[in-house]
Parts: C-alpha cells; sequence; structure tokens
C-alpha cells in the first residue's frame, strides 16, 4: 500500500514542478537573478506549497503513526553545523549553473530531455562520491583500521 | 532589481505549490515520511537499504508525471541553456551538496519550512544565498 501511495504522491509532486512551471530551468534561474528581468514566481510556488504543508506536519506532529498505521518519521536532528551549511551551499551553487535542483531534474527526464539526463547522472555520481566519502571516513576512524 | 511582469505567472506558480504541498501530505500523512527528492534517491543508494520499493515507486512517479500531464495538455517544454560541461559540474554540486546538507528545495524548503524547523530555515537560506549569489557571478560578473 505505502508503494502504491509512494507513486501517487510522486506523481502529484511532479506534476505540482509542471503546473508550477519550475521544470523549466530557465525560469528557476530568472526567480535566482536578483539583479536581471526578476520573475519572482517561485516564491508564489514556495508558499503555495508551505501553506498546505503547515497544516498537514501540524496534523502529522500530534500523531505516533500514518493513518496508514506506518511509524511517523520525521527528522530529529536538530543541530546546525558545518555539515549542513556547507552542503546547503555547494547545492545552491550547482543550483544556480544550471537552474535544476533533484525535483524539476527528475521531471524534464521524464520529458526525454537529454540534458537532464546528464545532469541526473551527475547528480547520482555526486550521491555516491558521498556514500563513499563517507564510508572510507567510518572504515579509517573505526579501532584497527588506522591510515 | 526589475520585475519582469510578463515572465510572472503568479497563479499557476500558486496552483502548482498547493499541489506540491498536497503531496508532500500525502507522504507525511500515509507513508509518515518527509518528501525530501534528495533523501529518497539518497536512500537507494546505500545498499543496507531494505525499504528500495517505495523509493523507486516515489521516483517513478516524479518522472511519469510528464506522461500524465500530457494526457490533459502537451507540457511546456522545458529551456535548458546550460552546457554539457556546466551540467555535469551542477549535477556533482548538487548530488554531493543535497546529501552533506540532508536535502534540497523539497525536503527543506517545502517539508522543513512547513515544520518550523530552525536547520531547514538555515539549509534554505544557505542554498538559496549561494543560489542568488551564483547567478549574479555567472550572468552580471562573468558576463556568461
Amino acid at each position: 500500500m505505502t508503494v502504491f501511495t509512494s507513486l501517487l504522491a510522486g506523481l502529484v509532486f511532479g506534476l505540482g514542478l509542471i503546473v508550477a512551471g519550475m521544470a523549466n530551468p530557465a525560469k528557476v534561474l530568472a526567480f535566482l537573478d536578483l539583479a536581471g528581468a526578476w520573475d519572482p514566481s517561485l516564491a508564489f510556488v514556495m508558499g503555495g506549497a508551505i501553506g498546505v504543508g503547515f497544516v498537514a506536519f501540524f496534523i502529522a506532529r500530534q500523531r505516533t503513526v500514518s493513518f496508514l498505521g506506518e511509524e511517523m518519521k520525521l527528522p530529529a536532528a536538530r543541530h546546525i553545523d558545518r555539515r549542513l551549511v556547507f552542503g546547503s551551499v555547494a547545492f545552491g551553487v550547482g543550483w544556480g549553473i544550471a537552474g535544476f535542483c533533484p525535483g524539476p531534474a527528475l521531471v524534464a527526464l521524464g520529458m526525454g530531455e537529454g540534458k537532464a539526463l546528464v545532469f541526473v547522472a551527475a547528480m547520482l555520481a555526486g550521491m555516491g562520491l558521498f556514500e563513499l566519502i563517507e564510508r572510507y571516513r567510518a572504515g579509517a576512524a573505526s579501532p584497527g583500521r588506522k591510515g | 532589481m526589475t520585475l519582469d511582469l510578463n515572465a510572472f505567472t503568479p497563479w499557476s506558480a500558486l496552483a502548482g505549490g498547493v499541489l506540491i504541498g498536497i503531496a508532500a501530505a500525502m507522504f507525511v500523512l500515509l507513508n509518515g515520511r518527509i518528501a525530501g527528492i534528495s533523501g529518497v534517491i539518497g536512500g537507494l543508494l546505500r545498499p543496507s537499504g531494505g525499504d528500495i520499493a517505495w523509493r523507486a515507486a516515489f521516483v517513478l512517479g516524479i518522472v511519469a508525471a510528464p506522461w500524465a500531464y500530457s494526457i490533459v495538455a502537451a507540457w511546456p517544454a522545458p529551456q535548458i541553456d546550460a552546457g554539457q560541461g556546466a551540467l555535469v559540474v551542477a549535477g556533482l554540486l548538487v548530488g554531493i551538496g543535497t546529501r552533506y546538507g540532508s536535502g534540497c528545495t523539497s525536503g527543506h524548503g517545502v517539508c522543513g519550512l512547513s515544520r518550523l524547523s530552525p536547520r531547514s530555515l538555515v539549509a534554505t537560506a544557505a542554498f538559496m544565498g549561494a543560489g542568488f549569489a551564483t547567478v549574479y557571478v555567472i550572468r552580471h560578473l562573468a558576463g556568461l
């Protein structure tokens, strides 16, 4: 059942990105270009999404299981550290170069855009690199495996 | 700053945003999860996963959205101006950055801000600020 609701949620998410115009990198970059001819549309996308999300998470916070009986897995992390800030800055630089963040890139991939495939492949490589670095560091930090 | 009123689409932006909010609401209220796209994809790359099915289904749903949209109307063609090299650099930065930063526009920007999470507020300010700065450097300083 959660597989079906995941599929449905993904579909609605993707449709929202297309309707909002956010599957189009040129429109995203027009929002990020404060010094140029600024298109504030993305702020309205965020406003609409957060308006609905605020109510949903207000309900979610008061429950321990979802309406399908799944464990409610809300993030518990509260610390603000260098990983969070530098990671987000790196993401923002990449976002500013191409105008793609992960969701819209997947939508453009579904549109059959070759350039979206290049971006998604590189993004997956970046995520894979993160896993490799973290595994190496975990291995190097564990006792008995110095160097 | 000059407003580009011809490109500004407040109503479709708001409507699309509400749909995104509904998707995030479905995901948390039915599946008990945060609809953070980078986190969902990232979990697919972790061998210890064990929850591959719902992650793959969520990704498949997003990729299939243009097909669903095309039942009603032709989708608006995206305009991707970045060259191949820039796309590779951007993709790598987005991939590694969203994993170290524990989220992207959906996880921190939509879900995190909806939860009033201070961590997500810092992350969103960081990637938005970096996005504004990057576009400023590329378009107005380097003049590319």
